[in-house]
């Protein structure tokens, strides 16, 4: 614990002592050197930027907001938040279309889906691909995740919500967008394996997009909007004793951290309600309040890449021991490293070939393991993995609903 | 989260503890609040180099003549600590990291501006010079990589004449080092060496450059800017470059520095250990003088329970030790130090004189537990540099220290629990 007191910043800038470990560990200096790298573009910046804010420096976009930085600082320096608060203070660069379109999840979502067979067609055509990267300067290589022709809020109201009631536990589910709009079956598997812990899962008041994306394209109004509906609902969920647990690691990371560190949007009332998936599950059993049973044919290698901000929430142990419970599972972590997506980061031209060259040591690990599956908690490193290696990847819940014996889990949870 | 021990500090202390308890079969997790000071090891490690400001030529046989009674060396028991020592090259090379020199005679390593200091054990990367005023060449080609600003050629050449070996000085460009140039400011050792990192074609391709350079010396003397994440590039450069590398550490970062910080966790993590990078205990549960278990900023409440805990927290740098402006603390258990009371006892006047506060760091009883208000913390220990009682600058011993505590501290551990 470090003494605080004398500080006049909110992100121990001051207690920086220019060691460079940050940029020794910042994916995109390693590859970029027209990113100014951490240490330079925050406390070093920042001290010019308090004098006069024409000292801002547009090269800031290249940061990732992947948070290494902070993970390797000795000094808990927040770098990365100085970093990302400088280009909200500063920056006067105005959000363009493909900024809108990028950002807008819930959005572009709602459209989606309802036409998702003809959305999902027409993205993969070339002549749209060539239009999205000569006019809108999306990668063509970007292949973008597929729309469900359902979501998962609909398919939940249909066929999940009235059975919840009858379970003594309740918590809340913040599905994100992904689950929502691309992939519903990892909310019908975290509904499945919440049920045999003896969990029923509500929906929460009001969802919208935790905003990470809004928060990295510069829409700070619209960010700290969709974080005040979410926080009220938290809040609603809080007052009930349930928990909101997300399956996302960069949602839960945003809703916990970004909220109150970038947005200046005090959560510290109902921080500890938000909760990840895998914790939460892995807690559940640690501790003995619920007890978890495998199919004994459940036989797998896996490999668990560790997304950057599980990284910094310092949560992968929670997932890499989940996973561990499952006899027959041979798991190998990978060495953490950033994938190089960041979320929209990787879809924009002018970043794709950072993008690549940042993974590129992931996935040429990930070639010579060859796992049966790549396990991650963030849903943008899957898309780039998957876009990147041979080997599929899934959310650590999606195993664990595979590996489940949901009646013998349910029968020992009736027990309890 | 239950663990047989937990290990506050992922440094050099708390790793070599950390492995040493789980080569034995112990379940370990290390807390680490960011990285350690190996990113900024000169790549040798010291035990001890200096009794009053002369040089130590064999440690084994002059340590228990010179080391005071209550040093961490004596307090181990100097016989014991030169065991532990004897073994210390074995252990790494157990995890693949092979160095030489031995804890029977000192041996020379060149620092960053090309001065000679004693050591103990150097990284293979480097030379083991054995005499202090002698280089073993004659002739010398000092190369650097063009407007790489770490590596200070100039320093490094009028100290080696002033030895007796004649320096020619050159650099070298290639177009990736152009491009690394688009931020001088940041073209530091670890983005070189990143270059070098699977691209064997550009260490051949320096490999010529400085073969053609090199003319009619007898050695090559480059920075130490080669081997990130293992020590392939060394090797390959090794085999391409015709005559002897001499390598001379850079200004941090360092990188073998970094490839030993990142092999000993990889070892420690393929024996099983949790490494936790980036958080911080934030309190201590303890009850009937011991600790029952540590809350962590990431993991909450109550997250870490263990048998023994080992506060391996590094000195005032790593913040193992704070200096308020009355008192000096131990900031996490508030763990008895030794330190002057008075503020005025802290320094000296003299900048490179023996600064008391160097001797400064956490109090522990015989078998290295750490106590509270006089009372041992019965599975509460200490090793390296937060321990008090020692001198890392002036006796050259901070490695030292930082490794045979560890490992005598992993000894008590074990044999507490057989």
């Amino acid at each position: 614990m470090t003494d605080h007191t004398m500080n006049i910043s909110e992100n121990n800038f001051e207690q920086c002592l220019k060691c460079t470990v940050c940029t020794v560990y910042c994916p995109v200096a390693a590859v970029k050197p027209e990113y100014p790298g951490p240490k330079q573009a925050g406390p070093d910046g920042e001290r010019l930027r308090l004098k006069k804010p024409a000292f801002f420096d547009e090269s800031l976009k290249y940061c990732l907001n992947c948070k290494r930085c902070e993970v390797a600082c000795p000094h808990d320096v927040r770098i990365g938040d100085i970093i990302q608060s400088a280009r909200i203070k500063y920056s006067t660069k105005k959000p363009g279309l493909r900024e809108m379109m990028l950002a807008n999840t819930d959005f572009m979502g709602t459209v989606a889906t309802t036409m998702a067979p003809v959305v999902n067609a027409s993205l993969g055509l070339k002549p749209v691909k060539a239009i999205l990267d000569s006019v809108m300067k999306i990668d063509a290589h970007r292949t973008f995740p597929k729309y469900a022709s359902q979501k998962f809020e609909t398919w939940y109201h249909r066929h999940a919500e009235a059975d919840q009631a009858k379970y003594a536990h309740h918590v809340s589910f913040f599905h994100g967008c992904y689950i929502n709009y691309n992939y519903p079956q990892l909310g019908k598997d975290f509904v499945r394996v919440m049920n045999a812990l003896g969990y029923g899962v509500h929906l929460l008041d009001r969802e919208k997009c935790c905003g990470v994306a809004l928060i990295s394209n510069g829409l700070i109004d619209q960010a700290r909007h969709q974080a005040e509906i979410n926080l009220d609902s938290v809040r609603k969920s809080a007052a009930k004793g349930m928990s909101v647990i997300g399956a996302s690691s960069t949602c839960v990371f945003t809703m916990r951290d970004e909220y109150p560190h970038l947005l200046g949007i005090d959560n510290a009332d109902v921080r500890n309600s938000i909760n990840l998936a895998t914790r939460f599950i892995f807690s559940l059993i640690d501790s003995g309040k619920a007890k978890i049973a495998f199919r004994p044919d459940y036989k797998l290698h896996l490999a668990y890449h560790t997304a950057c901000h599980m990284e910094k929430m310092g949560w992968a142990i929670y997932s890499i021991e989940a996973l561990r419970m499952i006899p027959g599972v041979k798991l190998t972590v990978l060495p953490s490293q950033c994938c190089g997506i960041a979320g929209t980061y990787g879809f924009k031209k002018e970043n794709y070939p950072t993008s690549q060259a940042i993974g590129s040591t992931l996935f040429r690990k990930i070639e010579e393991i060859k796992p049966d599956y790549v396990v991650t908690d963030c849903e943008t490193c899957k898309w780039q993995i998957e876009m990147s290696t041979s080997v599929s990847v899934k959310h650590p819940i999606s195993i664990l609903a595979d590996a489940l014996d949901f009646d013998r889990t349910t029968a020992l949870n009736l027990k309890t | 989260m239950r663990f047989d021990t937990i290990i506050i500090g992922g440094g050099l202390s708390g790793l070599t503890c950390g492995i040493a308890l789980a080569e034995r079969g112990k379940r370990c997790a290390i807390v680490s609040t960011g990285q350690s000071a190996l990113h900024f090891c000169s790549g040798s490690f010291d035990f001890l180099g200096y009794v009053n400001g002369f040089d130590v030529e064999t440690p084994a046989t002059t340590l228990a003549k010179v080391i005071p009674a209550d040093h961490p060396y004596a307090r181990i028991g100097t016989d014991r600590a030169i065991a532990i020592a004897r073994t210390v090259p074995e252990f790494f090379g157990r995890m693949g990291v092979k160095v030489n020199g031995s804890i029977e005679r000192n041996h020379y390593r060149i620092t960053p501006l090309g001065i000679m200091k004693p050591t103990w054990l150097s990284l293979d990367d480097f030379n083991v010079i054995a005499e202090k005023s002698k280089l073993p060449w004659k002739k010398v080609s000092i190369q650097n990589i063009a407007g790489f600003l770490d590596f200070h050629t100039a320093f490094v050449a009028d100290n080696f004449e002033c030895i007796g070996t004649l320096c020619t000085v050159s650099a070298f460009n290639t177009p990736e080092f152009e491009r690394l140039r688009t931020n001088p400011s940041e073209m530091r050792s670890t983005n070189i060496a990143r270059l070098f990192e699977g691209n064997d074609d550009l260490i051949r391709r320096c490999a010529d450059v400085i073969n053609r350079n090199a003319g009619d010396a007898e050695a090559v003397v480059l920075p130490a800017v080669f081997g990130l994440l293992d020590s392939h590039a060394v090797e390959v450069l090794k085999a391409a470059v015709r005559l002897p590398i001499c390598f001379i550490p850079v200004l941090p970062p360092s990188v073998p520095g970094i490839r030993t910080q990142l092999t000993m966790r990889r070892r420690f993590e393929e024996l099983g250990g949790t490494y936790l990078l980036g958080d911080s205990v934030t309190a201590a549960h303890l009850e009937d003088g011991k600790v029952l278990s540590l809350s962590t900023t990431n993991l909450g409440n109550d997250a870490l329970a263990a048998d023994n805990f080992v506060l391996a927290t590094g000195s005032f740098f790593s913040h193992g030790i704070e200096a308020h402006p009355d008192k000096v603390v131990e900031p996490l258990f508030g763990a008895d130090v030794n330190a002057a009371t008075d503020r005025d006892d802290w320094y000296c006047h003299d900048v490179f004189g023996e600064q008391p506060y160097m001797n400064f760091g956490v109090a522990t009883d015989g078998d290295f537990s750490a106590t509270i208000g006089g009372k041992a913390i019965s599975n509460l220990y200490v090793a390296g540099a937060v321990l008090s009682k020692f001198n890392p600058i002036k006796e050259a011993s901070g490695a030292g220290v930082s490794i045979v505590t560890a490992m005598h501290v992993a000894d008590i551990i074990t044999k507490k629990n057989e």
